[in-house]
């Protein structure tokens, strides 16, 4: 047996799962401190299934405590950002673009160091260790604890950002007046792909972080040892495979959206589809996602995350603004984007409220049994198909906007607001509802898999295109394996392949992405 | 007119540049920043209209040469976007009195104004093109017969040359070869010409009209006006197709990115799909599934801008994919470029596509209106 959690903002959900199959499954208030929500929802499960603690054998968490916690600036470590470029980039030094409170946020400081790569490999300028040493003793004088390394072009080549967080360390070790000094240690090239300000941006989040990643961790594991449960413990990332507490510790960055991408993955799980659009209607919008072989896609450009802009792996998600509570416009039968939210139970029709929401117009076209439907018998049932048409045909169109190919593809729904759906929707026919659609986000977080992903320029030999490929897709499989896949159970998810323009010998961005089940008894 | 350009008009510019880059140019993200940063370090810019110039100005063209990915990773400096600049004044004998962009569309907009900002030189309301093209020589001054060299290029490492050469297109071979060398991503300058030549032969008004364009498109979405229709406007254009893209075809030739996007029709009219073909920029769209056989509605040298259905923001070649929901602009580019000169240049012929070049409205250079195609005018 395993456990999923999805502690989201308002509600802490969890599920005991025995291999895809959901045992027991509790919605939860989530708590301010997180871990009492935690150990309550453990307890909450146990009360609806009997466990003992030996018999779990993960537990697979999804949270947003580390994303809350940068957008309210809350808990930061003092962080530096070094970046290995000189003579290049000096015009445009780290956190250029950042808001001015989180720079303050994270006493922040800056540094510029000789090194990084031309496009091709070269050298742009050799590491200068005393340089480096110099930087790291003024990084201890001012109180650091965390610090970012990037390095130009660093996904080509990542050798000077490990050599340089080799000559920090050293310099912490040694430390100042007072002894040997932590300090935690974020590489780029491990974080973000190509485009050094997102990636670098990521990097000092991730390092500002670093420290609410201990004691996150040390948190969840007590509060999962306290139920008697010895098991590992793992977070679910933006892409929905899984890192353990170790990764944790080193790449809090990772579990950023992974809300979202549980709430899909469970969708799929739920479904049986692991190829298909996932539509989680909530109150206030309808989020449409795509998943490609169990997987979430994801954004191909920049992503802001609290004013920083980042290049994450984030999921993409496009919100449309339909939701259960949204406003239905008696005129022209048009739903949203406003929206009356959580004061749905009080203002809507059905709720003996004034307000006529999309609520309203399912319960009265029999769709869902929910508060007192004589409160809408009045509705011109032609009016009220009009405006569930108008519904169907937007989700359809968010969908059809979402999906990468003329393909057919499937349709799953989840959320409360899911009842505004038909059952079949214009273009892609029936809709699939899943039974355990309220628990999703947990069922999603409770999905065992591990992954790694490689994204670097390649100049290809065009004789040798499939040999350079084979390799690079062999990396990601060895990435994956690293972060604790099984061998066997490797596949490739994704593989995307962009010619650069201007760039001779057939330069070539290769983004591979492999993936597979976590090895759970090696743990 | 003298005006100022201060860290405020950079957004609006930027995202202007991106309309006239036409799919290519480049993000201005990066070319934004710089812009911003010289302007706190150095103060505003002043922009002077082509009128104020004086007849013995020295007016230089500033610009970015190489692959905009490689400058998303190694950034520029403000010294390299400089260097060029001195390296000219030394060359020629005397300091170069105004700056100016070779080209309006895409980071290349924006790379001038950082120069300006650091050199403290004012920065001419025009460019070269009035859009973006992808090679060197392919400036209304090379018309005009005004010499790319004595050509000035910069890395970021401090290495300068001049490069003096017997005509505008080697300057391109040679200049592009020295760019990959030194990392893909340098500085130039070039294009020296007195005030009566800027006169006669950039394109008035650009920085302007870049403004309006990207403060256009932003104001329309807060008064819930369509974008779209206030580029059209902004442009003299007109709308060309609405539809979905549901295919893109990339491949690198001889280091440029080429491609055709194919667009399905969405509503009424025309059920034909519309094809882009573009080499960084687009450069033909025609209705039907290829290039041959088919339709031409437009081509190079007049811009096919691709806009986000509903908030009216460019999409770049490389942003182009699957399912997005666009509207396609065509509009009129700078009539100089409709010359048979120009055409040899920039027109489809030079890239290599075996179609006459066909006005945003769909006539022929000698104005004559094509079958089936409405003749509108501007």
């Amino acid at each position: 047996m395993h456990i999923g959690i999805d502690v989201g903002g308002t509600n802490t959900d969890a599920v005991l799962m025995e291999g895809a199959t959901t045992l027991a499954g509790v919605k939860h208030s989530t708590t301010p401190d997180v871990t009492t929500g935690i150990v309550q929802a453990i307890e909450a499960l146990r009360a609806q299934h009997a466990f003992t603690g030996p018999e779990i054998r993960a537990v697979m968490i999804g949270t947003t405590h580390f994303i809350n916690a940068l957008v309210q600036a809350k808990r930061l470590a003092p962080t530096a950002a070094l970046r290995l470029g000189l003579p290049a980039t000096r015009s445009l030094p780290p956190m250029i673009d950042w808001p001015q409170p989180l720079v303050e946020a994270l006493s922040a400081r800056t540094y510029l160091a000789h090194g990084g790569y031309e496009f091709d490999g070269r050298p742009i300028s050799p590491l200068d260790p005393e340089e480096l040493r110099t930087h790291a003793r003024d990084m201890l004088a001012h109180g650091i604890r965390s610090v970012a390394i990037s390095s130009v072009f660093s996904p080509v080549n990542h050798d000077l950002e490990v050599r340089a967080a080799e000559i920090v360390r050293a310099v912490f070790a040694e430390g100042g007046p007072d002894g040997p000094t932590d300090v935690a240690v974020s590489l780029s090239h491990e974080i973000g792909r190509i485009g050094l300000l997102e990636r670098e941006n990521a990097t000092i989040i991730n390092a500002a972080l670093s420290e609410l990643a201990g004691e996150i961790v040390d948190g969840l594991t007590a509060a999962a040892r306290a139920q008697g449960i010895t098991a590992p413990i793992y977070l679910s990332q933006n892409d929905g495979t899984l890192m353990d507490e170790g990764f944790v510790r080193s790449y809090p960055v990772a579990t950023f959206a992974s809300g979202p991408t549980n709430s899909m993955r469970g969708a799929a799980v739920t479904s049986g589809l692991t190829t298909c659009a996932v539509v989680d209607v909530g109150g206030t919008t309808a989020d449409v996602g795509l998943l490609v072989g169990g997987f979430p896609r994801e954004t191909a450009g920049e992503v802001k995350v609290a004013g920083v802009r980042t290049n994450f792996r984030m999921p993409d998600v496009l919100s449309i603004g339909i939701g259960g509570g949204s406003l239905v416009d008696l005129d022209t039968g048009e739903v949203g984007p406003e929206s009356v939210g959580y004061r749905l139970t009080t203002e809507a029709l059905v709720f003996g409220g004034s307000t006529l929401t999309a609520t309203d117009i399912a319960v009265a076209a029999g769709r869902a049994d929910i508060g007192d439907a004589t409160k809408v018998a009045h509705l011109d049932p032609v009016f009220v198909q009009k405006v569930l048409a108008r519904i169907a045909e937007r989700v359809a169109e968010a969908v059809d906007r979402m999906r990468t190919s003329p393909d057919p593809i499937p349709v799953v729904a989840v959320g409360g607001g899911s009842i505004l759906l038909p059952d079949e929707l214009p273009i892609f026919g029936r809709v699939h509802r899943p039974e355990n659609y309220s628990v999703a986000n947990a069922i999603g977080a409770s999905i065992a898999q591990v992954g790694g992903e490689i994204d670097k320029i390649i100049a290809i030999e065009p004789s040798r295109r499939q040999e350079t490929i084979a390799a690079v897709k062999q990396e990601a499989v060895e990435k994956a394996v690293a972060a604790g896949a099984r061998a066997e159970t490797v596949d490739i998810v994704d593989f995307d392949e962009v010619p650069i323009p201007y760039l001779p010998g057939n330069a070539t961005r290769i983004r591979v992405k492999a993936v597979g089940d976590l090895e759970m008894d090696a743990r | 007119m003298t005006w100022s350009i201060g860290p405020d008009a950079i957004d609006d510019l930027a995202r202007g540049a991106a309309v006239l880059g036409t799919g290519g140019g480049g993000d201005p993200y990066i070319g934004a920043l710089l812009a911003r940063r010289a302007i706190a370090e150095h103060g505003e810019v002043t922009a002077v209209g082509l009128d104020e110039l004086p007849d013995d100005a020295l007016v230089i063209t500033v610009a970015m040469m190489g692959a905009p990915t490689v400058m998303v990773e190694k950034l520029p400096t403000l010294e390299s976007i400089i260097d060029p600049v001195r390296a000219i004044g030394a060359y020629l004998g005397r300091p170069v009195t105004h700056l100016a962009c070779a080209e309006i569309g895409g980071v290349n907009s924006t790379i001038p104004i950082a120069a300006a900002a650091v050199l403290g030189l004012p920065l001419l309301d025009a460019d070269g093109m009035g859009r973006a093209f992808p090679e060197l020589q392919m400036v209304l001054p090379t018309l005009s017969g005004i010499s790319a060299s004595p050509l000035g290029f910069a890395d970021e490492k401090g290495n300068v040359g001049v490069l003096q050469t017997i005509d505008n297109s080697w300057v391109e071979r040679i200049a592009r070869v020295a760019a990959v060398e030194m990392g893909c991503s340098v500085m130039i300058c070039g294009f020296a010409m007195s005030g009566a030549q800027a006169r006669e032969s950039l394109v008035r008004d650009s920085l302007r009209r870049c403004i309006g364009l990207g403060s256009g498109i932003a104001r329309a979405r807060t008064d819930k006006l369509d974008p779209v229709t206030r580029v059209v406007e902004l442009l003299g254009g007109r709308e060309l197709f609405t539809g979905k893209v549901v295919d893109v075809q990339r491949a690198t030739t001889a280091g440029f990115a080429r491609g055709t996007a194919t667009l399905q029709a969405v509503g009424a009219g025309d059920d034909r799909d519309l094809t882009l073909a573009f080499q960084n920029e687009h450069l033909i769209a025609s209705l039907g599934d290829g290039v041959s056989g088919d339709e031409v509605l437009v081509t190079t040298p007049d811009l096919i801008v691709v806009l986000e259905h509903d908030t009216g923001e460019p999409i770049t070649t490389e942003g182009l994919r699957y399912g997005q929901r666009v509207r396609v602009v065509a509009a009129p580019s700078d009539p100089r470029w409709h010359s048979p000169a120009a055409l040899a240049m920039v027109g489809p012929g030079y890239f290599g596509y075996d179609v006459p070049a066909r006005r945003f409205d769909g006539t022929t250079a000698e104005g004559v209106s094509v079958t089936g195609v409405p003749a509108v005018t501007a």
